[in-house]
């Protein structure tokens, strides 16, 4: 009987250490390691958070006793269980009104609660609402090409590739679009991504309260240098982002019409460089860019940017995506 | 002169489409072996002829099941080494060391996974099952159009070796399984990949619609006497509901793949960036079928599991009346809510928060079906042979998957999740423990029913343990690096962010998981191997309850040598339940389909037209199109398509099995 026993207990033991183990492994790993999406580091990632985590106990509502249902079911009617312990069996027990209205209305109400949630949230949370702030918000127009990010600071007269840097508790006002294949714009520790796509220009209010350089990522399958198109998001203090801007303004590169194609050609770039002046309406060009017909030469709400330029650029560029 | 011959005659297609670096070739080399082997087998055994008259131009709806689910179960394999080599790469492709694919190598391979295990493995396994059992348990001899059936089998083939064929000549789709423009226009994409991925896709697709419409026929005209609506078992129902899907989405696949392969082909501008395409229309459409596609392949899983849990609990299915009310309702949210998987393409708060909240409300008929078939389980005696086993594995893994859905269904969370890891741990977890453990559960559930023995438990049971663990070692780590930043599809990252051991973890589950399908290829040869030891000789393997089981096992070409009458839910049930009727049963004269060439030629000129269309060989697809027109038409004019079983035919037959079972 005792030995019995105490090899049950060695069982028990065998299944549980294992499992223990494993989870604090886990647990020193997760401590050790960032989260960013967990760890936010401004405003709207801040609540993001606090969304998912309002909305996963809501599910642990449901999702609990479903299992400690299923655990004592699976376990209390097994077969064997039928010899040892005289049990009910109800072979021709099919429905009941009561249980049936439980299933159906516990997780409406809470389908309900949760609607509610996500009808405040998604417009409290809408990227395109600017954030409160007393703070003038920065501006930043975002360009995604292959395959690097270029920022430009319509307001200070300055572009940065693959870095985007703001003073914090500023809200950044984004305006994204893509000179090239769809992409999407993440800053997971900041919140909210956002589609960068040709032809469009999407919008994106974040804010950091606090300094620190973040991990950015494209976020949608944008051909052979996808997973290297990071790029950086640095928070800081209004006199170093002013020393910043102020040393971008002093170099000497400048982006026009010129250095803009140079930039466009597909090549695979985690290169943080600056350019001192930036073409008038570059950006709202490259959008429009997309509206006209191709080859085309007199739209007349097209910048010249663009267009003639970009048709030689991308008849160019075609080479350069085969493998 | 010459370079004008061979561009009429071979299209774009040179001697550099097919050369490949040495990873390539080693696919090249393993997917040759398969074909190879099978006909090295068949010249061996002289079963070619065999093989053509018995298989190839059947059109009886069980051995087209069969053709489906092996067609499947090799693509698994396909799919699963693909598997293999993104985990490896993603697991060693840190910082400095590159891994052993390029780019666009590993962008193919994933394109390659997503399009397989969607269209070729699950969908493969679901029509093979709806086959197989469909026309048993509504008690008919077969499905409404035969020959439509054949025809739709061997589309899907061809479309299957459309998608093989890109591994030997050519390269395959590097845009993912959907395929986004720009990303997948000529300009981007300007190899054949796309337009196999599109070829493929189409043909297979074309086949899909013709199954839905003949299913939806077979089970709306085809149900034998007394079977009303609510008397179906379950799982008809559940194929009902996802063959009406079929038949509303598919054709906007069709549409849609139309419309980027004339843009891909004839330089039009449908969802080109820049002259008047746009690519948000292409996201829209291809989702707007997208989303009913999940529960096309989910909600015949759920009809197996309807089917399992009552049998091995032995007790009829609770709330019947709320899971038919259930599978309705899924089926007609699963159109209102395409627009979740793009809520960040900026579409604003309010047309957001609707597509949100329409899919949490999924969450509730689905969450039904869960406390119906526990409550099944409740005051039941449950037996847990492996069906079991995967239904519970399926229980708490689909739970887990479906918090997550209904926290990417919120926009703001899915702001913070869209496109990471979060969400490709989330839909693996819906669609291997929805999807495929629900087929697998079915196949080792009817498995006996077309082949007269069970597949070997213990095997069964040590690989859904395999399933199961593995599943979890490989994607809880995909959850947690999905909310570090990590999005899908990286062939690289940097060692600072500290992902790697997260990979790594994955990369044992995925290890665990083969283990798994390893086990289940040697449990088919086991069980194949001993089947003289445990062949079933009681014809009812699992005390089941439903109507296909009331007939010969394995049974004969015509199923039911008299067409049954139902008089309630489990008729088979109730039978064994009750006093035996006895006297002669009267039998009638029936037609039986003949078996034909047609469909494979079909498959064949399907086939044909789409390699043509994607090497721009147009001599070739002319030919190809005119040949599949004269073959249908020719068939058309056929009147002697049928044949009559004689009353003198059926009781030899009968007496046959009889002494089977006597001998037995």
């Amino acid at each position: 009987m005792t030995r019995q026993k105490t090899r049950k207990r060695l069982k028990i033991a065998c299944i549980v250490a294992p499992i223990v183990a494993v989870l604090a492994v886990t647990a020193w790993y997760l401590h050790r390691t960032s989260i960013p999406v967990l760890q936010p580091a401004g405003e709207v990632a801040q609540k993001e958070r606090n969304l998912i985590i309002i909305a996963l106990l809501l599910s642990v509502i449901v999702v609990v006793p479903v299992f400690a249902t299923t655990i004592m079911i699976a376990v209390k009617y097994r077969e064997g269980n039928h010899e040892k312990r005289n049990l009910k069996y109800t072979p021709d027990w099919d429905h009941s009104r009561l249980l049936e209205s439980i299933w159906w209305g516990v997780p409406t109400i809470i389908i309900i609660v949760l609607s509610v949630i996500t009808w405040t949230s998604s417009h409290e949370l809408d990227p395109y609402k600017a954030l409160a702030s007393s703070r003038k918000p920065i501006n930043v127009e975002v360009i995604g090409l292959n395959w690097k990010w270029l920022f430009i600071y319509p307001d200070q007269h300055i572009a940065s590739v693959n870095l985007v840097e703001f003073p914090k508790n500023t809200p950044v006002d984004f305006h994204i679009t893509s000179d090239t294949i769809m992409n999407s714009f993440w800053i997971p520790q900041l919140g909210s991504q956002i589609y960068a796509m040709p032809g469009m220009s999407t919008q994106l209010h974040l804010v950091a309260d606090k300094t620190g350089s973040f991990y950015g990522t494209p976020a949608n399958i944008a051909g052979k240098g996808f997973a290297r198109m990071t790029f950086t998001a640095k928070s800081v203090s209004q006199t170093d982002f002013d020393r910043w801007v102020a040393s971008a303004q002093r170099d000497p590169k400048r982006l026009n019409t010129t250095a803009y194609n140079q930039l466009a050609r597909p090549f695979m770039s985690n290169q943080v460089t600056y350019y001192s002046y930036v073409k008038d309406d570059l950006y709202n060009g490259l959008v429009m860019k997309y509206m006209a017909m191709p080859m085309s030469n007199g739209a007349s709400n097209m910048p010249k940017s663009g267009d003639s330029s970009q048709s030689k650029g991308s008849s160019g560029v075609q080479g350069m995506y085969m493998q | 002169m010459s370079n004008v011959f061979s561009s009429f005659l071979l299209g774009k297609l040179t001697l550099d489409s097919f050369k490949h670096d040495p990873v390539q070739t080693g696919g090249v080399v393993i997917m040759m072996l398969v074909p190879l082997a099978v006909a090295g087998l068949l010249f061996y055994t002289k079963r070619w002829k065999w093989l053509w008259r018995e298989w190839l131009t059947t059109t009886n709806h069980k051995k087209i099941g069969v053709m489906y689910i092996i067609v499947a179960t090799v693509m698994l394999l396909r799919g699963g080494i693909d598997v293999i080599m993104m985990r490896v790469q993603q697991a060693t492709s840190v910082g400095s060391s590159q891994g052993f694919l390029s780019a666009n190598h590993f962008q193919q391979i994933f394109s390659a996974h997503g399009t397989i295990m969607i269209f070729f493995v699950a969908m493969g396994f679901m029509f093979g099952l709806i086959n197989l059992v469909v026309p048993l348990q509504i008690g008919s001899r077969d499905v409404a159009f035969p020959f439509m059936n054949a025809s739709s089998f061997w589309l899907f083939t061809a479309g299957m070796l459309l998608v093989n064929f890109s591994l030997i000549v050519g390269d395959f789709s590097a845009a993912g399984w959907l395929a986004y423009p720009p990303l997948s226009e000529l300009k981007f994409s300007p190899t054949v990949g796309v337009d196999y991925w599109i070829w493929s896709l189409q043909i297979a697709g074309i086949g899909s619609l013709m199954s839905g419409i003949n299913f939806l026929v077979t089970i709306f005209r085809m149900r034998c006497p007394g079977m009303t609506f609510m008397k179906m078992p379950m799982f008809v129902w559940s194929v009902m509901g996802a063959m009406v899907l079929v038949a509303f989405a598919f054709p906007i696949l069709t549409v849609t793949l139309a419309l980027l392969a004339l843009d891909r082909t004839l330089g039009m501008h449908f969802f080109t960036a820049g002259a008047g395409g746009n690519a948000m229309m292409y996201v829209n459409l291809i989702w707007a079928w997208g989303h009913p596609e999940v529960y096309i392949l989910v909600l015949p899983a759920f009809g197996v599991f309807s089917e399992i849990v009552p049998t091995f609990s032995r007790k009829r299915l609770f709330g019947y009346t709320s899971m038919v009310w259930a599978i309705w309702t899924i089926v007609l949210l699963s159109f209102t809510v395409w627009l979740h998987h793009f809520f960040t393409m900026g579409a604003g708060a309010d047309v957001n928060a609707v597509f949100g909240i329409a899919t949490m409300i999924i969450a509730v008929p689905t969450g039904v079906k869960i406390f119906n078939w526990l409550f099944t389980m409740y005051r039941g005696r449950i037996h847990f042979a492996s069906p079991m086993l995967w239904f519970m594995g399926f229980v708490f893994l689909f739970t887990m998957g479906g918090v997550a859905g209904v926290l990417m269904a919120v926009p703001a969370i899915d702001f913070q999740v869209h496109n990471s890891l979060f969400l490709v741990a989330h839909f693996h977890t819906m669609i291997v423990s929805g999807v495929l453990f629900g087929y697998f559960a079915g196949l080792t559930y009817w498995f006996p029913k077309y082949f007269g023995f069970k597949l070997n438990e213990r095997l069964g049971k040590y690989a859904a343990w395999c399933w199961i663990v593995g599943f979890v070692l490989a994607f809880a780590p995909l959850y947690i690096l999905g909310l570090m930043g990590a999005t899908r599809r990286l062939d690289h990252y940097s060692a600072s962010l500290g992902w790697q051991p997260l990979f790594i973890v994955a990369a044992i589950g995925a290890g665990i998981i083969c283990i798994g399908v390893g086990l289940q290829v040697l449990q088919l040869l086991i069980s194949i191997l001993t089947r003289d030891w445990n062949r079933d000789l009681t014809g009812d393997p699992w005390n089941a309850r439903t109507l296909e089981w009331s007939t010969a096992l394995p049974p004969p070409f015509y199923n039911f040598a008299v067409l049954p009458v139902v008089h309630e839910r489990d008729p088979f049930w109730a039978t064994k339940h009750a006093d035996k009727a006895s006297g002669r049963p009267q039998y009638r004269p029936f037609y039986e389909p003949r078996n034909t060439s047609a469909p494979i030629f079909i498959g064949g000129f399907a086939l044909a037209f789409g390699f043509a269309f994607v090497w721009h060989i147009w001599w070739l697809a002319a030919v190809a199109l005119i040949g599949l027109v004269i073959t249908v038409i020719n068939r058309l004019g056929n009147d002697d398509v049928e044949r009559l079983v004689s009353v003198h035919e059926i009781e030899k037959t009968e007496a046959e099995l009889a002494a089977r079972r006597q001998f037995a």
